[in-house]
């Protein structure tokens, strides 16, 4: 065991890490943050996806190791700083954007990556990008609903399927 | 998985001296090699990760065409090969997810050479120069076979350089499941002629499509191409797709590949 240390959400972090541990391990079993979730362990579904240097990743299909010295995000950090939910969370709880919600934090994560790069993504747009990201419950519709929402469009305007 | 000892060197010299070792194996991305030793098929004593090295990042123009550093990951070669090479750019973004390129990287791509993988018939239908840190590759040299390369053990790629076609498009027909290409045709016209590369397709990985490279070098248009005919003979045969039917793609993809080209 080796110590690891990275930046996770915004606090400089350590834990002990085989060269096998995986990022999701290191943050769900060395630092207790048990927001992220694991899905499929095999990079299909996105549950695990978090921010390494501003970049979406699926945090089952990376190395702890092979990311010392990032600086990751995960759903934990995703909330204002007085602890009020952040915009992404805010549109999905108004949108009714989760039913089980196992897939959310991922589609969280995904979904604020995409809005980094594209602030107003179309529908289109917003259902390619989640392409990695699974919902079993089949949740999409307002998924997409909750992103455009988030990105200060008129979710409404959206075609009922 | 198996535990190993995990090193991150910080440049190509120190990455070929851990690769040296027996049991020593390169990684990339790992968007590949993770789940593979996940499920125990790979069990490597030592992993090199090459994603710490700053001479294999980045995409740049240079003698022969444009370079691409093996450990630049798919994400950031769709951006910044757009201006020079777009349908190479194209194909870069329209590997796996976003979340999947932003790990996976060309060098771990081309490597791996699986016979449905994106990159490899891009690197094939451009004639491209596979670098390591002894030798240049050319990519009709290169590839051989379903996983197979002429990689030797501990050598691995440091750049590949894409001279730049005229035209070219890359058509992928997606097996969403997965994200691979259930069959995708590369084409690439360049002013001694034209190169067709195909992957997802054949038992024996990606393949050049000689006759359509000779039909296409004297009428670069999807008419050219229509009398031929494509053996289903070496084709791969799953749930996804009969070998007749990838056989039939072959054409149909080579076809949609030449009116897009630009």
């Amino acid at each position: 065991m080796t110590k690891v240390t990275m930046t996770v959400n915004g606090k400089s972090v350590s834990a002990e890490a085989e060269g096998r541990t995986l990022l999701v391990q290191y943050l769900r079993e060395g630092l207790g943050l048990t927001g992220t979730h694991v899905g499929c362990d095999t990079s299909q579904c996105g549950a695990c996806v978090v921010h390494v240097d501003g970049k979406a990743v699926k945090s089952c299909t990376v190395f702890a190791m092979d990311v010392a010295g990032s600086e990751v995000c995960t759903i934990e950090g995703m909330a204002n700083a007085d602890g009020s939910l952040g915009v992404v969370q805010q549109a999905f709880q108004d949108h009714h954007g989760l039913q089980c919600g196992f897939c959310t934090p991922g589609m969280v994560m995904s979904s604020a990556a995409l809005l980094a790069e594209n602030p107003r993504p179309s529908e289109s747009e917003i259902r390619h990008y989640l392409e990695g990201n699974i919902c079993r419950c089949t949740g999409y519709h307002n998924i997409v609903k909750a992103v455009l929402a988030a990105s200060g469009q008129d979710a409404g305007a959206m075609a009922a399927e | 998985m198996h535990n190993f000892d995990f090193v991150k060197p910080s440049s190509i010299a120190d990455a070929v001296a851990a690769l040296s070792s027996e049991g020593a194996q390169a990684l990339s991305g790992g968007q590949t090699l993770l789940p593979t030793m996940k499920q125990r098929l790979a069990a490597p004593d030592v992993l090199v990760s090459l994603t710490g090295i700053a001479e294999m990042q980045g995409v740049c123009t240079g003698e022969g065409g444009l370079h691409i550093g093996a450990a630049t990951p798919h994400a950031v070669v769709a951006r910044d090969a757009a201006a020079h090479y777009p349908a190479l750019a194209a194909l870069a973004g329209g590997i796996g997810d976003p979340a999947v390129r932003n790990r996976g990287t060309i060098g771990g791509s081309v490597a791996n050479n699986d016979p449905a993988a994106c990159y490899p018939a891009a690197v094939l239908a451009s004639g491209a120069t596979v670098v390591t840190p002894h030798r240049r590759i050319a990519a009709d040299d290169y590839f051989q076979g379903m996983f197979s390369t002429a990689l030797d053990e501990g050598e691995f790629i440091t750049q590949v350089i894409f001279p730049i076609p005229h035209k070219a498009a890359y058509v992928k027909f997606n097996q969403p499941a997965s994200r691979f290409a259930l069959t995708a045709v590369f084409v690439a016209q360049f002013s001694d002629g034209v190169r067709v590369a195909v992957t997802g397709a054949s038992n024996n990985g990606v393949f050049r499509w000689t006759e359509a490279e000779a039909a296409l070098s004297s009428d670069f248009s999807a008419k050219a191409i229509s009398d031929l005919t494509v053996a289903a003979d070496d084709m791969i045969s799953d749930l996804h797709g009969s070998a007749a039917y990838r056989a039939h793609l072959v054409k149909v993809l080579t076809g949609r590949a030449v009116t897009a080209a630009r």
